[in-house]
């Protein structure tokens, strides 16, 4: 079987797994829908200020929404062994990251599609900037969060407090690719700045990140 | 494990000079180094805070060579990996020491100089998000079972050293209040000659303790490695006794 064939393999298992029990999904679009109540009644904002705050407010939503689900993600391989089903596998380890990192991927894009038009109801918004960018930011700040959130959910696995480890150790190594995304966000909405080279900054952080992610998983995977 | 007759004297002879570098160096920073023209005696806090964040920004590059160095030896040579684990972890812990300080007397100055503790600027949040990235180490390897610590360390490590360069540009792009780079920042940068002695005397002091901790660090991460490996041991010993 080849490599992509492997990581085909892996990220159908993760969306039958998904599509039986709906569970991050479900809790990922009821948990983002709540901040984003929340944050609108903290600050009230005007058309003019939601501009300048909703990217923010859009990628924090997601960000501890996308840690919910991640911390999930590799405790259903744990049941029955599994995870030691799949140590042993002659399959690259890193076929199983991606397969992984791919279906979480896909979750977050569904509880985007689904928030996206709450957001522009809840914030009246319409972009000033060019929209069409959305398109490059939304996936590429999304592959941002869920790679490195995949893998570090793999690190903690088997430690203590591996639900409060991983926003620990995710959200540091994050921060210039939050800072890329909110920016860019802010850039479209308002129209004021040049989004280019923060969306330049994200392909460089994806493209960094997701090498060290595919090299290490191995590593991580077996470590004792 | 041999421990070396040498290694205490050295130790010893090394802590004294460091103990007295730092008393001279003190004495010219406060005393002999000449009063700065705008800022008055507020600026001296510049020989404690500019070494510090000098030398905060040299360890991570310790505890990165060593991390890569034990994922090498992981598995070719675990007595060797165990070594430079224990070095990772002494200059992750002189980073977090040294970078607090960095950014404590940062804020002192901060205050006297501009009027507020903190502001959002390049340096300032780039020498923070090091700091946060280092607690994060320490806190992984806090939070993580015995046995894969190591490892996973060694793996953050690294991401930790590719985020640094990346933290660096986009907060550069971000926000530009911090003063520019006082030495090799162009024809005006560089300090008067009279308080070249007082810098560099700090630079070094500084240094040799930083290098003093990282070594008593290591040398006690060492001690508890082997006292981990004598209890396996004898655990093992044990156990062959029983099935006899």
């Amino acid at each position: 079987m080849s490599y992509l064939g492997h990581v085909w393999v892996h990220l159908r298992k993760d969306l039958q797994l998904e599509w039986r029990s709906r569970d991050s999904i479900n809790g990922m679009l009821f948990f983002s829908l709540l901040v984003v109540v929340v944050f609108s009644l903290a600050f009230d904002p005007t058309a003019a200020m939601s501009r300048q705050i909703a990217g923010g407010i859009l990628w924090v939503a997601l960000l501890f929404a996308s840690i919910t689900a991640l911390n999930q993600a590799w405790t259903r391989e744990q049941r029955n062994r599994v995870l030691e089903a799949q140590r042993m596998a002659p399959s690259p380890a890193s076929a199983l990251f991606l397969g992984k990192a791919l279906a979480n991927l896909l979750f977050v894009a569904i509880v985007e599609a689904v928030l996206a038009p709450l957001f522009i109801v809840f914030y009246n918004l319409h972009a000033l900037g060019q929209g069409w960018l959305f398109a490059l930011v939304m996936p590429l700040g999304t592959w941002a969060l869920v790679c490195n959130g995949t893998f570090f959910a793999a690190l903690g696995l088997r430690t203590r407090n591996r639900e409060l480890l991983l926003p620990l150790i995710l959200f540091p190594i994050s921060i210039p690719a939050l800072l890329g995304m909110m920016q860019a966000t802010t850039g479209i909405l308002t129209g004021e700045f040049d989004p280019g080279l923060w969306i330049r900054l994200l392909v460089a952080y994806n493209v960094a990140f997701t090498t060290v992610c595919l090299l290490l998983f191995e590593t991580v995977l077996n470590a004792e | 494990m041999k421990r070396s007759r040498i290694l205490g004297p050295v130790g010893f002879v090394w802590f004294v000079a460091t103990v007295g570098i730092i008393a001279y160096a003190t004495r010219l920073a406060l005393f002999v180094a000449p009063t700065e023209a705008t800022m008055g005696n507020v600026q001296r806090i510049f020989y404690y805070h500019v070494p510090t964040s000098m030398l905060s920004l040299l360890f991570p590059y310790v505890n990165f060579a060593a991390s890569l160095c034990y994922l090498y030896w992981r598995r070719r040579d675990p007595l060797k990996a165990l070594t430079a684990d224990a070095v990772a972890i002494s200059s992750a812990e002189v980073t977090v020491v040294y970078s607090s300080i960095c950014l404590l007397t940062g804020m002192l100055w901060g205050r006297a100089a501009w009027g507020i503790w903190w502001t959002w600027d390049a340096r300032l949040t780039s020498m923070l998000l090091l700091w946060l990235l280092y607690v994060s180490y320490l806190m992984l390897r806090k939070l993580s079972s015995t046995g894969q610590t190591h490892t996973l360390a060694a793996v953050l490590s690294v991401f930790a050293a590719i985020d640094v360069p990346i933290v660096y540009m986009s907060i550069q792009w971000w926000r530009t209040q911090h003063p520019a780079p006082v030495f090799g920042g162009g024809a005006d940068s560089g300090i008067d000659p009279s308080m070249k002695p007082a810098f560099w005397f700090n630079v070094l002091g500084w240094a040799m303790w930083g290098i003093f901790i990282l070594l008593l660090r290591y040398g006690l991460e060492r001690r508890r490695q082997e006292s981990e490996q004598d209890a396996a041991l004898q655990a093992i010993e044990a156990s062959l006794e029983i099935a006899q």
